[in-house]
């Protein structure tokens, strides 16, 4: 039913497996569905008719962490939500990454005080930061498309070894 | 991190029945990750098969601390802080804190900056109650929903960028009026959705309103009768839906309310449904609002004049002395409030936001304190929910409409 019935014999392309896993993960990477605060509502706008997040395979939020490959920490996280939020990240399965958006995920933001963990690099690593209060829709699509980078350029001897 | 202190469960056993402890119902987590809570809000659910025996709301999980910060800010940089409180109403936060200052140093609005503040959280409203269809959609499986009401939503965003720089945290009241006129612009982009947004609304109605889907799910489930709204404090639509005609834009008129025309829209049967109902009249009453505010819009000023309180605009600081001495004090110090407390609620889309302010006698205010429609609007979650399926539980919860910024704050 592809494309390869109405081309007859498409040939044979030569790459390196790497390149070829890699590729398939930034095109079918599943963020998991988890709003914290503000960016939460800019997430959404982000995944709705005017942006439409889908354009980049990622249209399906899943709500459950076992089945995620991308967490996008989209808000303040407090001292109370914080372990919640390294027992969502540890319960990910390998490949993962994670997407630090706006400035209190990446620093706390205007929240420098007793409450909120300056920036949630404290509790999980984090891959890309994503500036603004809140970021808009495609601030938060600049910041995925730089995973993708990220994720296109990695290789299998450095995740072997960590 | 360090200092955790050990809690005994025993001090927790009175909040479920004696059966969970004897193991013949279950205790169940919902949340705080959990796609139909609105946030991060933890539901300890007590369960007898999937009927619902008891629900125990574990909120804190978004607490920011934000009250202490505005302590320690001038009234001018506190007002960032009330724009994060509750992220669907932004403009109503800043309406209920300006408001306050204005009446601490008694600070005159002109009626321009009135009518723009009207519009601008009229529409805000909108947006809120578009948020809360099509979130509330989306938990009862009508996805469409969630996509056509981001639709409109993003032209209301739209407006606040162009008025302020910013879709959600606009900050764009400002003590004694409002930070900058409109742009040109404004009034056609405001026209233009009255014009399209009825027949949206109409959209929504044709999709929900007598889909025997919908009301199988809707009708009769988390029934708030008047009196238990009244004993918890529940204010806004899920108070109006039980049958009390309580608005403040009636019954306190404040920013010249009492010259526009509209109804509060009420139900009396305090289900599901009629919460429902009562948003998408208020939706149409919020429009209505909207463009009486535009026809009446005066021209004039949008600032007070009074420059102890108010910075001078950029034009002026060139040329006068005076203008840059005040405009230096005021972004290095503040201005001083006198030593009185002072309480102002606006309705907001959730119900009565409050906030008290205390000041000093110096630039930064002694105590802020919020009172926040959610978080009384959930105390009640635990009496309504009684009896009622798991299913059954994440529309009531999507109905009562809560925002956990606004409950932790």
């Amino acid at each position: 039913m592809g494309v390869e019935q109405k081309l007859g014999n498409m040939g044979v392309v030569t790459t390196t497996l790497e390149t070829m896993v890699n590729w398939s993960r930034t095109n079918a990477m599943w963020p998991m569905l988890f709003g914290l605060a503000c960016c939460a509502i800019e997430m959404m706008s982000a995944q709705a008719s005017s942006y439409d997040m889908s354009r980049f395979g990622m249209e399906l939020m899943r709500a459950s962490p076992r089945q995620s490959d991308l967490m996008i920490v989209a808000g303040r996280v407090s001292k109370k939500m914080g372990p919640v939020l390294r027992r969502l990240y540890d319960q990910m399965p390998e490949p993962k990454w994670v997407i630090a958006m706006g400035d209190c995920a990446s620093c706390g933001g205007v929240f420098n005080n007793y409450a909120i963990y300056q920036g949630v690099d404290e509790v999980v690593p984090v891959d890309v930061y994503v500036a603004g209060c809140p970021p808009r829709p495609e601030a938060l699509i600049h910041g995925v498309l730089t995973v993708h980078e990220k994720v296109k350029g990695e290789k299998f001897k450095d995740l072997a070894k960590s | 991190m360090s200092q955790i202190e050990e809690v005994s469960i025993e001090k927790f056993k009175h909040l479920v029945s004696a059966r969970a402890l004897t193991g013949e119902t279950m205790l169940l987590n919902m949340g705080p990750q959990h796609p139909s809570t609105h946030g991060v809000l933890r539901l300890l659910l007590e369960l007898d098969g999937e009927i619902v025996v008891n629900c125990i709301p574990d909120i804190g999980y978004l607490h920011t601390g934000i009250e202490k910060n505005m302590e320690a800010k001038t009234y001018q940089k506190a007002e960032v802080m009330t724009d994060r409180l509750d992220y669907m109403n932004t403009m109503g936060n800043n309406l209920a804190y300006v408001m306050a200052v204005e009446k601490l140093v008694d600070l005159d609005v002109p009626a321009r900056a009135q009518g723009l503040r009207v519009i601008l959280t009229e529409l805000q409203r909108i947006a809120s109650h578009l948020v809360w269809l099509g979130t509330s959609g989306l938990d009862l499986a009508a996805m469409s929903m969630f996509l056509y009401c981001f639709r409109e939503r993003e032209q209301i965003l739209d407006i606040f960028e162009l008025v302020s720089g910013q879709r959600m945290m606009t900050t764009y009241f400002r003590p004694g009026g409002v930070w900058r006129d409109v742009p040109v612009e404004f009034e056609k982009a405001v026209r233009d959705f009255i014009k399209i947004f009825p027949k949206r609304i109409d959209e929504y109605e044709s999709l929900l309103t007598k889909n025997p889907l919908f009301i199988d799910r809707m009708v009769d489930i988390g029934h708030l009768s008047k009196e238990v709204a009244l004993q918890y404090g529940v204010t806004g639509p899920s108070l109006r839906a039980s049958g009390v005609n309580w608005d403040l834009r009636k019954a306190r008129p404040y920013c010249g309310y009492e010259q526009y025309d509209f109804n509060v829209p009420t139900r009396t049967e305090g289900d599901t449904y009629a919460r429902y109902l009562v948003r998408i009249d208020e939706l149409r009453e919020s429009l209505k609002i909207v463009e009486q505010a535009l026809n009446k819009l005066p021209l004039g000023p949008v600032r007070s004049e009074n420059r102890k309180f108010v910075p001078p605009p950029r034009s002026e600081i060139g040329v006068s002395m005076e203008a840059l001495i005040h405009h230096f004090k005021l972004w290095t110090e503040g201005f001083p409030a006198p030593k009185a407390s002072v309480y102002s609620a606006v309705e907001s889309p959730r119900g009565e936001l409050g906030l008290m302010l205390e000041g000093d006698g110096g630039p930064k205010p002694l105590r802020v304190h919020l009172r926040t429609p959610s978080f009384d609007n959930l105390g009640v979650l635990s009496q309504i929910v009684k009896g009622h399926l798991v299913a059954d539980l994440v529309a009531i919860l999507a109905s009562i409409d809560i925002v956990l910024g606004d409950i932790d704050r």
